[in-house]
């Protein structure tokens, strides 16, 4: 063992919270598979998921907090915007102006998706909602997960998986990853269960560091070959094939992001969650949906305008998702990655007394891919036709997952994962 | 499952001990014999009746013999409570308090004359008070698992987590850490009493009528939120009652609230009037709901039914399948001890704990530890550092149990459901963490100091007249055998063996604690 005199440091109290950062929330029923199914390499003709065309990926990206997006995609023509929010409206000059749009424009934080945009590989949706809106974190967040306004049931990413995936061998068990402390909600269905970890490099027993003896005793220990001798269907064959499992995705994971990137990511936090994730696609994984999240959205004070926190954030959100469209570019996978990235509400029309925010509904979602249709989609919501203060929503979120399941990832019917039938958002050019 | 006996109107309980019958016990209830009782069975008693115990505990156990050993556990009023962290003092009862009238008006008056700067005033207090519940309910939280690793009445703990999950609530939807207290304290104050008490105790408990809205309930307005899981997953299980007793149900529990930290009966918002639930009828409030309710015999079948899963065996959704015949046949049995007893719930687990059907080898090192039950069983066998407590409910939390915070109404629902590729990770690691202070860069700075001191694994070795020092190919499957329960595989102990001859071949302190953590690792140690 080393020595483990250093002194208490805020780097190793952050550590703290890394011990477990290998992680899944409770899961409601066992997925059954064995080792050998686990991350079959395929082939960029093939897909681990029936019915999924060629082998489409899709990435989340989460803003938690909620996200204000009225200083995110903002009305610069409209001069109630500026009257309601006196200290932290972007002056006009200074917004990113796009074309084909006279009347709103981008954050200046947002270059990384005005020229996204430019490409032709940026949508945005504007006033994305859904009705009675809830103004809870927990309980808006769980709405945007489940699909479903009550905020009960399954993910509906995980309620895609159960429904692709039922009768498969082995239930798609390597289908979904997502990165972070605990499982979205999203990523969960009955059956299904994504693998889940904040950094692949402790998705693997630490106590492997003790000594070189220590790490060789594991892995016999592990040796898959050997370690089937329960009786089969019990509890400990159950833990033994989770077991085995779980080396083999560690051992994938880990070499698969161990690559040099393609391109230099910058090294905040969200960006180094896409450029975990764009290693894991160079590696060809099975994986077809990968969940990123970014947080600090929730500006109750001091949020700024054109610079501060939110423009920082905004600032960190579109710029990793720029390198990561450059580096996907570089690795020839960019037409199979459609990225979708929303919060779980927007923040109120009018600034409070703190120079913040508070809670509010409607705002927009950003599609990005070659495969998106471009440009400004749906109806800016109204800033004089109020509910109670708030924005009235133009777009059900819902009509978005719908183009998504459907157009992207070949579900035949979305009402079948959605619960009912949704007009389909034109997100998609395919 | 026994078939249920949806109103079963000539069911009545047995009023007083002398007219119980006696009867002969059916072959799945009869006690385990002394001579049967061993070190492998007090060693299961111990894990499934408690938290585990050290190796001389378990030696102790089995030298109590079952009789014994089960009222040691189950009598736990007669051990002293030595566990000499904070009390009900040391949490502050009053930080989510209801607003004086005072409070109220000015509010109100802020609100009218559209005051911004009052209203956003009061706001900034009232996010104050929020985050200071929020670093309690933290304390309450640590405060547990503290009781629970030190406590010397190991089922009075386990029960109390057992009931938490029973009768589920969540700290982040009520918001009020000192409910969540109060409620803890009221599943300990009943652990192994009587279920009559506990269904008494929830219909007034302020976190439970907050959690499941029924402050709102009220005559002409009912709210149907607590009566209908009151049956559904607190008492008689899904397709036992109706939907018109749950309409009713809720009528009799209308004006069940509470102020502050008090039950309040409202008798303005109670439904008088008469009402038809399971088999009773009358002008029915809550307690005569409960009444009805436990008059039912699937109310005892189903309360048997979950005891079983949580302490000896999860039994599936198939279980009229033959192979599951002897469980439904114990559980048939005890819930039939349920009767006879009014629901007392020491008969029940008595005959539990000491029944051949509980330590049957089937039953013994094959359920699946809870997150809860993989980290206070480690502490209290093993008797690694807790190092620090925060880290451990972080843990707990990321394997999917995290203290107050059961994922909905239904509670945990425990068994195969805890194991992931990812969870199984954490939970080799938070052991890795505990016996070495290992993290994921470096080590903890006070894992030197906090050395965990394998000296009474080594006495225990000893005890066994075994060298450890010296015989390490005796020692391993004896140290196999006490962490997991089982004997280890003779591949798992060659590949020990060899890692302790690497080291020198002897079993010093860190080569044991090294093959501590190596077991710890084995799948075989995710079972209990």
């Amino acid at each position: 063992m080393t020595d483990p005199h250093q002194p208490y440091t805020r780097r190793r109290f952050l550590e703290r919270g890394l011990i477990f950062a290998s992680a899944a929330a409770t899961v409601p029923t066992f997925l059954h598979r064995s080792a050998s199914s686990v991350f079959a390499q395929t082939s960029s003709a093939t897909s681990s998921i029936p019915g999924v065309p060629e082998d489409r990926i899709l990435v989340v990206v989460q803003l938690a907090g909620g996200n204000d997006g009225l200083n995110t995609l903002i009305p610069a023509r409209n001069d109630e915007y500026y009257r309601v929010r006196p200290q932290i409206a972007v002056p006009r000059d200074e917004v990113l102006t796009l074309e084909r749009s006279a009347d709103v424009g981008l954050h200046p934080a947002l270059d990384g998706f005005k020229s996204l945009y430019e490409d032709g590989m940026l949508s945005i949706v504007q006033g994305v909602g859904y009705p009675n809106p809830n103004r809870s974190h927990f309980a808006s967040m769980d709405i945007w997960h489940t699909a479903d306004t009550s905020g009960v049931g399954d993910g509906w990413i995980g309620k895609f998986f159960d429904n692709e995936c039922a009768g498969t061998p082995d239930g798609c068990g390597d289908g979904g990853i997502a990165i972070g402390r605990e499982a979205p909600l999203a990523m969960q269905g009955r059956a299904f269960q994504p693998i889940t970890f904040e950094d692949p490099n402790l998705f693997r027993w630490i106590g492997e560091d003790l000594s070189g003896e220590t790490a060789d005793a594991y892995h016999e220990l592990m040796d898959a070959e050997q370690m089937l001798e329960h009786p089969e269907g019990s509890n400990a064959d159950f833990l033994t094939r989770t077991t085995l499992d779980a080396q083999v995705s560690s051992q994938r994971i880990r070499e698969a992001v161990e690559q040099r990137p393609l391109v230099n990511y910058p090294g905040f936090n969200l960006a180094q969650q896409l450029r975990q994730i764009g290693a894991m696609i160079r590696a060809g994984l099975a994986t077809r949906v990968y969940y990123a999240t970014i947080g600090g959205f929730d500006t109750h004070a001091g949020q700024g305008g054109a610079n501060g926190r939110h423009a920082q954030l905004l600032g960190q959100v579109a710029q990793a998702i720029n390198t990561f469209y450059a580096d996907l570019k570089a690795q020839r996978n960019d037409g199979r990655v459609l990225t979708v990235c929303f919060s779980e509400f927007g923040r109120r029309v009018g600034q409070n007394y703190s120079g913040g925010t508070d809670h509010g509904t409607a705002a927009p979602m950003f599609l990005a891919g070659p495969m998106v249709r471009p440009g400004l989609l749906g109806r800016y919501p109204s800033l004089n036709d109020l509910d109670n203060g708030d924005l009235k929503f133009t777009t059900d979120f819902r009509s978005v997952y719908a183009s998504v399941l459907e157009d992207w990832l070949g579900l035949r019917r979305h009402d079948t994962v959605l619960g009912s039938r949704y007009r389909k958002a034109k997100v998609l050019s395919v | 499952m026994p078939q249920p006996h949806a109103h079963a109107q000539g069911q009545t309980r047995t009023p007083s001990p002398e007219r119980r019958r006696v009867r002969a016990p059916s072959p799945s209830t009869r006690p385990i014999r002394r001579e049967d009782f061993g070190y492998d069975q007090a060693r299961h008693l111990l894990w499934r009746a408690g938290f585990g115990g050290t190796p001389a505990q378990v030696r102790a156990v089995s030298e109590m013999g079952p009789r014994d050993a089960v009222d040691f556990l189950l009598d736990f009023e007669s051990t002293r409570d030595t566990y000499d962290g904070p009390s009900a003092a040391d949490f502050n009862p009053f930080i989510m308090a209801e607003p004086t009238p005072e409070q109220r008006r000015a509010y109100q008056r802020a609100r009218r004359e559209q005051d911004e700067d009052a209203l956003a005033r009061l706001r900034r207090t009232r996010q104050d008070r929020q985050r200071s519940d929020r670093r309690q309910v933290a304390d309450v939280k640590r405060w547990w698992l503290e009781r629970m690793i030190e406590s010397p009445r190991p089922l009075e703990e386990k029960l109390t987590l057992f009931w938490h999950g029973h009768f589920a609530t969540g700290y982040r939807t009520i918001e009020n850490s000192y409910h969540m207290y109060l409620q803890n304290q009221l599943f300990r104050a009943h652990a192994a009493g009587s279920f009559e008490s506990l269904m008494r105790g929830i219909i007034r408990d302020p976190a439970m009528l907050n959690y499941l809205n029924n402050d709102r309930n009220r005559v002409g307005a009912p709210n149907e939120n607590l009566a209908r899981e009151l049956m559904e997953l607190f008492s008689l299980g899904e397709g036992n009652y109706s939907e018109r007793d749950i309409k009713e149900g809720a009528r009799a529990l209308t004006g069940y609230t509470f102020r502050n930290n008090e039950f309040v009966f409202n008798a303005d918002r109670h439904d008088t009037g008469s009402k038809r639930i399971l088999a009773a009828q009358g002008n029915l409030d809550g307690d005569d709901f409960v009444t009805a309710i436990l008059h039912e015999r699937s109310c005892s079948e189903f309360i048997a039914m979950k005891l079983y899963e949580f302490f000896v065996a999860m039994v599936p959704s198939d279980r009229r399948n033959i192979r599951y015949r002897p469980a439904v046949a114990f559980i048939e049995s005890i819930a039939k001890t349920m009767r006879e007893h009014d629901y007392e719930l020491k008969p029940v687990l008595r005959e539990m704990f000491r029944s051949r059907h509980f330590y049957e080898e089937a039953n013994i090192a094959e359920k699946i530890k809870s997150p809860v039950e993989l980290v206070v069983s480690s502490v209290r066998s093993l008797r690694v550092p807790v190092r620090d407590l925060d880290v451990l409910v972080e843990a707990l939390s990321v394997m999917g149990q995290e203290p107050l915070q059961p994922p909905n109404v239904a509670g945990w629902p425990g068994g195969r459901s805890w194991i992931n590729t990812s969870t199984l990770f954490v939970r080799q690691n938070i052991l890795a963490y505990m016996l070495t202070g290992k993290l994921p860069s470096g080590f903890d700075p006070d894992a030197a100091v906090e050395r965990y001191d394998a000296t009474p694994m080594a006495d225990d070795l000893a005890a066994g007249e075994i060298d450890g020092l010296s015989d390490p190919v005796l020692a391993l499957p004896h140290l196999c055998r006490f962490m997991l329960g089982r004997p280890a595989l003779p591949r798992q102990l060659d590949v020990l063996t060899a890692y302790v001859d690497t080291r020198g071949g002897r079993l010093d302190p860190p080569t044991l604690s090294g093959c501590m953590a190596l077991i710890t690792a084995m799948p075989e140690y995710q079972l209990g």
